[in-house]
């Protein structure tokens, strides 16, 4: 006897879609207090999640933009065969070069070092144009800014180096400040996204005990797995994006203002927030996917324990 | 149609509901499955629909060997059985006609198919003039009716009941056996385990009795057999 159990791929249809569209709203209302414990779980989540997302980007800027900034003065011997002094010089330069992880080498003359601090702090240095005391100096830059410290070791032991000096220690900690606060909020965050998870899963597993009955008439008369599925994982889904409508907007005013405050008071300084534009909507996108990803597996959790099916 | 071979189940609480049962039901029949409570009546039922899956035998319904049947199968198993239940089973929230429809509706059928079909049934079990109403507004036979409509409306090739009239008093309990046989000429096969001994007694069909998951008795045009 020929059976019709082969057509188990139905194509979904508009109006069934429609009907799980009608069914995950129709609940949201229904279960109108845990509605709005999820979504005020998942808004205060996604807030945080945006707020620190946003922080945490802006540092990365700070520490980048400082990690660029790190370079290596090698302070060369004072020599005073002028000859003797160009050769020893250029094989210091040549050497250095030569090491690995080394990007730029630039070298500045001793006139040119006092030009700079005359620069930085007054004329009453000119006075040193008689006599520079200053030493002829090597610019070093680090192809990454993390190995500069090793490569700072390496060129101590070159000859002709009078001294080598370099932001030792700073760029440590700044780098293990940025980690430790990273891990803080991490954890703060996973915690909470936990919680909102719980929340709603929760929330799910009261609207599937409540449409028991219908659950089993329909898993009676044929609806297929999926058809009773997806009203709950949509209404799931409801619930991360309507979490994640408050945060979007608080994030977005908010970074639009303090934006608008800071950043000329900023102007030419070392120090740069990021800008608004792609900065906003990257972390807007985050927000909304992860209230998806919150609400998704939420009921989706709830969905694999109590629909027996 | 519907046949078990050597079929036994045991539950995880360790009762054995079936304990080699082998029968055959032929397309169009109508069979009684009687025998005390506990005997294994309901398991009987629930084999078929595969809403319990043997530890051991095949039941094949129509062709489809249940116990090799995956989980993602099953709805469209069911989509070819009608299942009628002592408690009705209706949706309180949802009128006569939406009840009926509903069953149609979570298959994906047509929207134009649907009213046709539903209201077809509906006359079919006499409830044409009451589409609008709520089941709480119905006596249990009308509500029974209801039911059994549902189970038709995809037109199956069986219905199983599992006591249907468990829940009626005697006069309505007869109007629904009408239905069952006015079904049962119209070739699809009927299932009905049931306590009620005059039913049987009085419309003579196979009876099937089942003890301690034993078929005991399996007689054509048999009585109920047991006393009360």
């Amino acid at each position: 006897m020929s059976v019709m159990l082969t057509e188990v791929t139905t194509v979904m249809r508009g109006r069934t879609i429609q009907r799980h569209f009608r069914e995950s709203l129709k609940s949201l209302t229904r279960n109108g207090w845990m509605t709005f414990a999820s979504i005020s779980a998942v808004t205060v989540t996604l807030l945080l999640v945006g707020v620190f997302a946003i922080i945490m980007m802006n540092l990365n800027k700070v520490a980048d933009d400082i990690e660029n900034d790190v370079e290596i003065r090698v302070l060369i011997d004072i020599i005073e065969n002028q000859d003797e002094a160009k050769t020893a010089e250029s094989k210091l330069q040549k050497e250095i070069k030569s090491l690995k992880g080394v990007e730029t080498v630039v070298y500045s003359s001793k006139e040119d070092e006092l030009d700079l601090l005359i620069k930085d702090f007054g004329e009453d240095l000119s006075l040193f144009e008689q006599s520079n005391p200053l030493h002829n100096v090597l610019y070093v830059k680090a192809a990454n800014p993390q190995e500069t410290a090793k490569i700072a070791e390496k060129i101590k032991k070159l000859d002709n180096t009078y001294d080598v000096i370099y932001g030792e220690g700073k760029v440590e900690k700044l780098f293990s400040f940025l980690n430790t606060s990273r891990n803080v909020g991490l954890v703060l965050i996973l915690g909470l996204l936990f919680t909102a998870i719980f929340l709603i899963s929760n929330t799910i597993r009261i609207t599937i005990i409540a449409r028991r009955d219908e659950i089993e008439i329909m898993k009676l008369v044929g609806a297929t797995n999926s058809f009773v599925r997806i009203p709950f994982v949509l209404e799931g889904a409801w619930l991360g994006i309507l979490g994640s409508v408050i945060p979007m907007t608080f994030v977005t005013i908010a970074y639009y203002n303090i934006h608008k405050i800071i950043a000329p008071k900023l102007k030419g300084e070392l120090l740069q927030l990021l800008d608004i534009s792609p900065l906003i909507y990257q972390v807007n996108a985050l927000i909304l996917l992860l209230g998806l990803f919150i609400g998704v597996w939420g009921s989706f959790m709830s969905v694999r324990k109590f629909l027996k099916i | 149609m519907i046949e078990m071979n050597n079929v036994y189940k045991k539950y995880p609480n360790g009762v054995v509901a079936a304990n080699g049962i082998t029968v055959d039901i032929r397309q169009g029949e109508f069979v009684y499955v009687v025998g005390p409570s506990g005997a294994g009546k309901s398991t009987f039922i629930k084999l078929m629909y595969r809403e319990e899956k043997p530890t051991s035998g095949d039941v094949i319904i129509n062709g489809t060997n249940l116990t090799k049947l995956k989980n993602n199968q099953v709805p469209f198993l069911r989509r070819q059985l009608g299942v009628v239940f002592q408690d009705f089973k209706l949706l309180p929230r949802l009128t006569v006609y939406e009840n009926v429809a509903f069953a149609l509706e979570v298959i994906e059928e047509h929207p134009k198919q649907i009213r046709k079909r539903v209201m077809d049934v509906l006359e079919l079990v006499g409830l044409k003039h009451k589409v609008r109403m709520l089941p709480s507004e119905l006596s249990g036979g009308e509500q029974q009716r209801v039911s059994i409509a549902r189970s038709i409306v995809n037109m199956p090739k069986v219905v199983i009941a599992d006591e249907p009239t468990g829940n009626l008093d005697p006069e309505t309990s007869w109007e629904i056996m009408n239905i069952f046989e006015e079904i049962n000429t119209m070739g699809t096969t009927i299932v009905m385990a049931t306590h009620n001994r005059e039913i049987v007694n009085t419309i003579r069909k196979r009876v099937i009795a089942i003890e301690g998951g034993l078929i005991v008795r399996d007689v054509n045009g048999g009585d109920y057999g047991y006393e009360g």
